[in-house]
């Protein structure tokens, strides 16, 4: 894989800045995301970053600032955008194959690829047997994996992760934070990654920003240049584990 | 989840059903025993209901006799069976789209809506002088008068199913870049429709009950017009019969109505 510094710039954001009224929420936020990155978005609770994700989708606008995917505004029916939320988002009336499918047929593929696409999410999620189930007859995880499948499967130039998995237990939690390492690497999609758990931000990311308390700024940006798969017991992991921790505490 | 847990609840489910079939038929059978003991016993006079056994006799003979209101009971059975589905059809092919456009659509749902709330209190039943003005008594006058009784419960029954679309499912489908109608069109009206079914259930009802009104005040054939005129002749074994007929009726396209909403309402509703 390419160092994370000489990639292309895929995501651009210029002094992003959004209010709800009187409340200033996210406060002059500027990075870039370089393609193929996987980015992890540590903060307090409450900070602001689902905000910031909803920003990023163009599910909410923007007060000020700019936010450019490859050098164009963000704009969900010109980029391929693909968004895991917190909450289970599996369509119920929809078996596990149409719920891969959709997003591609959402997106206007070829009905080619879009077999083609499918087949292959079934194949690397290991769920062509349940491929007619619906999602009521299936457990919590796979569920979530369905969703995760789906946004894989539409190859997005983004991909946004709202804190999917927290509200599952540590055993699935590791599971699948080891499955979406996995087709991340097998497609090689740009991903953001948000979340409140400081050691799967570092056990996932290869860069982490840290958010700082309401209104949200840009505290630091960490380089995680640990090498997968990640020991979680290791010396240079519960540093950076520390490191992060410290800089996320904000009493 | 449901689905899940229920399969391990029913674990003979094979037995489960046969006991379930045959209480079902026990109470239906029970029923007419209980009814029939009444009358042989003299606890209920003849002179005011018939036995159930001489009801089948009359059932019988009203398939080719058409005394004592004009038509056998085929001819009736067809002609409420026009007026019913004529009328529901219409009430679903107009009410259930309009009831999602309201849902989806904030400028078609203030537009619509004051119009609505003021035609929805109006009883059915109410139309039937105006109707009988203008469009006399034959099919479409009654046709009108049930599409209004259907009309309502499918409004708002696909208006209040496609209003309770989780933000979620619309949020990832507008992530994906699909336009408004397109999420109205695959998010929104699947999303809606295990409630929009329950209006067509209640509408079914509404329909089948405002036609014997229909009937009886305004035609000359048809199960409510052949109950009318068996009270005119004293006739108890006629009324019952047409009552039963339309109770069975009634509870065929119920089942019917089953049947549809099991091959278009997929994993188990809303609940995934």
């Amino acid at each position: 894989m390419q160092t994370t510094t000489n990639r292309p710039v895929k995501v651009q954001v210029d002094h992003l800045t959004k209010r709800f009224g009187d409340l200033l929420v996210l406060d002059d936020i500027s990075f870039q995301i370089r393609k193929g990155e996987f980015v992890c978005v540590v903060g307090p609770t409450g900070c602001g970053k689902t905000t910031f994700l909803n920003l990023l989708t163009k599910l909410i606008e923007p007060t000020s600032g700019k936010l450019l995917i490859d050098g164009e505004p963000a704009d969900p029916r010109r980029h391929n955008l693909a968004f895991v939320f917190q909450e289970p988002s599996c369509y119920p009336w929809k078996t596990v194959e149409e719920n891969i499918r959709f997003g591609l047929e959402l997106k206007k593929k070829s009905r080619e690829e879009t077999e083609t696409k499918t087949e292959e999410m079934l194949r690397l999620l290991g769920m062509e047997r349940f491929r007619k189930a619906y999602p009521n007859e299936l457990s919590v995880s796979s569920t979530q994996r369905i969703i995760i499948g789906r946004a894989f499967a539409m190859e997005p130039d983004l991909l946004l992760m709202d804190e999917p998995y927290a509200q599952m237990d540590l055993k699935l939690r590791f599971y699948l934070e080891d499955e979406v390492l996995r087709l991340w690497r097998e497609i090689g999609t740009t991903v953001v990654f948000i979340t409140h758990n400081v050691e799967e931000a570092v056990y996932l990311s290869e860069k982490i920003l840290i958010l700082s308390n309401k209104p949200a700024t840009i505290k630091e940006t960490i380089t995680n240049n640990l090498p997968y798969p990640r020991d979680i017991a290791s010396e240079e992991f519960i540093s950076l584990r520390r490191r992060v921790t410290e800089q996320i505490k904000w009493w | 989840m449901g689905k899940r847990y229920e399969k391990t609840w029913n674990r003979g489910e094979g037995a489960g059903k046969y006991t379930y079939a045959m209480l079902s038929a026990a109470g239906v059978l029970g029923f007419f025993l209980l009814w029939q003991l009444a009358v042989e016993s003299g606890l209920v006079s003849s002179r005011y209901i018939t036995k159930p056994t001489e009801l089948v006799g009359v059932f019988l003979r009203k398939m080719y006799d058409s005394a004592p209101d004009g038509s056998t009971l085929p001819s009736n059975i067809l002609a409420s069976l026009k007026v019913a589905l004529s009328g529901l059809a219409l009430a679903i092919l107009i009410g259930v789209p309009l009831g999602w456009l309201m849902g989806w659509y904030g400028e078609i749902d203030a537009f619509m809506k004051p119009l609505f709330e003021i035609i929805r209190p109006i009883p059915p039943v109410s139309w039937i002088p105006l109707t009988i003005t203008w469009l006399g008594i034959g099919l479409g006058a009654k046709a009108f008068i049930i599409f209004f009784s259907a009309f309502v419960p499918c409004v708002i029954n696909s208006y209040t199913g496609i209003r309770q679309t989780k933000s979620i499912l619309i949020n990832v489908a507008k992530t994906c870049g699909a336009s408004n109608f397109t999420i109205f069109r695959k998010v929104g009206i699947p999303s809606s429709l295990p409630v929009t079914f329950a209006g067509i259930r209640v509408a079914l009802g509404n329909a089948w009950s405002t036609l014997v009104a229909a009937e009886m005040l305004a035609a000359n054939v048809g199960l409510g017009y052949m109950i009318q005129m068996g009270r005119t002749f004293a006739r108890p074994d006629i009324i019952i019969l047409g009552m039963v007929v339309i109770g069975a009726f009634g509870a065929f396209f119920a089942a019917m109505l089953d049947l549809m909403e099991k091959r278009f309402v997929k994993g188990g509703g809303n609940r995934g």
